[in-house]
């Protein structure tokens, strides 16, 4: 045994004790401000998010309202069989069924122009829900039946105020039409339309007394009286000239308050829908004529070319079968490779290689498994072009590697103790693994595939590659049916020159964040189901 | 004189020889961990190996229910006989060998899960349990023999991670007991525990040495001159010692042995 060793023992100068000292107080207090500073730093960048957030979600929300009313026409619809033949009904013809009962609403309409405005606002689609009423029960024909036509997009925006800027009053003083129709001069009181010429149209005029002048290039002035509309064509201080678009029904002059003006600040060249359009639908809105309902036709039907009639539901199926594919697929392989790859593989140069190529693999840019999917899937193996099982697939391998790096994460995260307890009262490794690892590593791996479902949900290039960015207007039935899935939807519409499409990109956009809050809350609740008390 | 043959001579009196090994060598890659270890271990009574950390006092006790099979870069040599069969036989499987050569861990480790399925799990791998009842016989008397039962009977639902440190340890040596083994190895079962706790697990190892083999690490030499019948003294990854514990501890026959429990070193 050894000897302790004597060891000499240099002081050191005694330390200040206490935090009295003034250099230890300003230390102190630097700290404190550098808490205070990282503290407010935090503080801002959540605060940054949470606008961001805020901001994106209220301008898609507001952009998308439109999108989720329609307006309908209420016609009484005579259902003759000169239209629908009883022994066919299936191959009526409603829509001039439709049309005609619109034209009986407004029997001086003759002129083919006039026609075709009045027969433009209702959609194409506008008989669909009286076909289905008189397929389903053909003692209909010969029968007058209350129908609500859908209105056509253009006509739809103008009703939602989406498409123009529309303000109406009613009107000052009285005023008298010259005429019933054709052109016509009105008397108005001095200070009519003083409000109108003062602002609105204040930058059209050039000297302050002389008549303003209206064309397709200036905004817009109707006048709605006696059950008619004239569209001003030039103003002047207590009076007007104009031209009939619907007839009045008398020449009498309308009493203060029992006319109105309407001004549609959007110039006529810069809108779909002209002012005889514009003049249709106030007289039929002044009838309530108009209704307008939550759409449910937008959950209900596929894409369509016509915005009034494209839903997402298409897209929303192509969605649903793509991931079911994708988890169904990728989830099992990947949790049995990192399975595998954690608990059993030797360590060698092969499974090194293996991990650095997974690892490689979640870098790839998302086209390129695109291509990979069209080369292989496609071409080699003839899958069905443009479907959900190809889609899921695709998606699948580009989930892959996430799910397999989370879940190699979580099992080694399980502490060896567990393993050990299980082998040594005799379990093999396979159930040391299946019956105790797992279940402790399977919240971990649940947030690796929440965020491997959320990155496919909203992956697009891949699958434009794959055809899905096809115009598919059948709600797909399974997965080997042609479809295209939410954020390809998007990208379609997005792409549409209709004005009714924006709303319509915006719903979808809705559509598609609700549908990953939906997906990631119900692998939440598994996860939470899944969790054991540590 | 061989070492085996000396314990053996030594032990013939009072008890049948449980588990003899000859020659164990130990490496970890190209690390030669135990040298030519010979011991015999005789039945239901409690064995301690003391050393100092790193001798190889685990390594061994982890060779008897092949444990360090788990450890790719461990290589064993040397014969080790329970029961008059060579475990390193090629015919010997290791999962069925670990049902008769029970583990309890230096840090208390149950399974995240129920109490009951705690001590339900042994027996349901193996088939212990034919019904229902025979399987809640199991987990009653297994909970019984670790004197646990009147601690936890009113929360066998309850997760077994929930009980204090000593219920925790108290619980694995239940869950060992559940498979049936005729031997428990224990690996420092007492190092995260307080005194009291210690005690009560000590007290448990005496009861036990009644049905089972008992083989136990431990770091404290005062718990393996209280527990134990016989004592092995590991140092450098060499059986320095072994004999019977009382001789021992009071008279050592190497100089080495007498160093380390008289605290000089370790």
């Amino acid at each position: 045994m050894t000897e302790p060793v004597a060891r000499t023992l240099r002081m050191l100068p005694p330390k200040p004790t206490g935090f009295s000292g003034a250099d230890v107080q300003q230390r102190l207090s630097q700290r404190r401000r550098a808490d205070a500073r990282f503290r407010a730093y935090g503080l801002a960048a959540i605060a940054l998010a949470i606008l961001s957030l805020f901001l994106i979600l209220a301008d898609v929300t507001g952009k998308a309202l439109p999108a989720f009313t329609q307006s309908t026409l209420r016609l009484d619809v005579p259902v003759t069989s000169e239209h629908v033949d009883a022994s066919a009904p299936k191959a009526g013809d409603y829509e001039a069924t439709v049309r005609n009962a619109l034209r009986g609403l407004f029997p001086e309409v003759q002129s083919r122009a006039d026609r075709k405005a009045l027969d433009s606002l209702l959609s194409t689609g506008a008989a669909d829900a009286l076909r289905h009423r008189v397929v389903a029960d053909p003692a209909l024909i010969g029968q007058i039946i209350a129908s609500k036509a859908l209105l056509s997009s253009d006509a739809d925006l103008y009703v939602k105020g989406v498409s123009a800027k529309v303000s109406t009053a009613a009107g000052v003083g009285a005023a008298k039409p010259s005429a019933t129709s054709g052109a016509v001069t009105l008397d108005l009181a001095p200070d009519a339309l003083a409000g109108v010429l003062a602002t609105d149209l204040a930058a059209t005029t050039t000297a302050a007394a002389a008549p303003v002048t209206l064309d397709t290039t200036t905004p817009s002035l109707l006048l709605a009286l006696n059950g008619g509309i004239v569209k001003i064509t030039s103003l002047a201080s207590g009076k007007a000239e104009g031209e009939i678009l619907v007839p009045l029904t008398t020449a009498d002059a309308a009493a203060a308050g029992a006319w109105r003006h309407i001004l549609i600040a959007t110039p006529e060249t810069s809108r779909k829908i002209n002012d005889r359009q514009i003049a249709f639908l106030e007289l039929l809105a002044d009838k309530s004529a108009i209704e307008r309902h939550f759409n449910f036709a937008f959950f209900g039907r596929g894409d369509s070319r016509e915005p009034e009639l494209a839903g997402i539901l298409g897209g929303l199926m192509g969605t649903a079968y793509t991931m079911l594919v994708t988890l169904g697929l990728c989830l099992p392989v990947g949790v049995a490779a990192a399975i595998y790859l954690e608990e059993f593989a030797p360590r060698n140069r092969l499974t090194d290689l293996i991990e650095v190529n997974i690892n490689n693999l979640a870098a790839v840019p998302s086209i390129v498994f695109g291509l990979l999917g069209l080369a292989v899937f496609l071409n080699v193996f003839g899958l069905p072009r443009s479907s959900p099982l190809v889609g899921g697939l695709v998606l699948a391998l580009l989930v892959m590697p996430t799910i397999i790096i989370a879940s190699r994460a979580a099992l080694k995260a399980v502490p060896p103790s567990i393993r050990e307890a299980a082998v040594g009262i005799g379990a093999t490794r396979q159930q040391a693994i299946f019956h105790h690892v797992l279940p402790v590593a399977m919240p971990g791996i649940m947030t690796g595939a929440i965020i491997g479902m959320a990155h496919a949900l909203g992956e697009t290039a891949p699958l434009l590659m794959i055809g899905m960015v096809a115009f598919i207007a059948d709600v797909p039935g399974s997965p080997a049916d042609a479809a295209t899935v939410l954020p390809v939807q998007i990208f379609l519409w997005s792409d549409l020159p209709e004005a009714g499409f924006q709303s319509k990109t915006a719903a979808a956009i809705l559509v598609l964040l609700a549908f990953l809050v939906v997906m990631n809350g119900l692998a939440i609740w598994l996860r939470k189901k899944f969790e054991r008390r540590w | 004189m061989d070492a085996t043959a000396v314990s053996r001579a030594d032990i013939a009196a009072s008890a049948p020889v449980k588990v003899v090994a000859r020659g164990v060598d130990v490496y970890y890659g190209d690390k030669h961990a135990l040298k030519d270890v010979s011991v015999a271990i005789p039945e239901r009574s409690i064995m301690a190996f003391i050393g100092p950390s790193g001798c190889g006092k685990s390594t061994f006790l982890r060779c008897l229910n092949r444990m360090n099979d788990t450890i790719s870069i461990c290589r064993v040599t040397g014969s080790i006989v329970i029961d008059g069969a060579d475990i390193y036989d090629t015919a010997v499987d290791p999962v069925e060998l670990r049902s008769r050569v029970g583990m309890v861990f230096q840090k208390a480790n149950p399974f995240p899960k129920s109490i009951f399925e705690n001590v339900a799990y042994g027996p349901r791998i193996h088939a212990l349990a034919a019904t229902k009842a025979d399987l809640d016989a199991i987990v009653e008397s297994s909970l019984r023999k670790a004197s646990l039962w009147d601690e936890v009977k009113d929360r066998l639902h309850d997760s077994g991670t929930g009980l204090s440190g000593g219920q925790q340890q108290r619980l694995c040596i239940a869950r060992t007991i559940a498979i049936n083994p005729s031997i428990i190895l224990m690996d420092e079962p007492c190092s995260a525990l307080d005194p009291i706790a210690t005690a009560r697990i000590e007290e448990l190892m005496e009861e036990l040495k009644q049905n089972y083999t008992i083989i136990i690490v431990t770091h404290s030499m005062q718990q393996a001159a209280r527990v134990s019948q016989r004592t092995a003294f590991f140092h450098l990854g060499t059986l320095v010692e072994e004999g019977d514990t009382t001789s021992m501890f009071t008279n050592p026959r190497e100089q080495k042995t007498q160093d380390y429990i008289t605290g000089r070193f370790g």
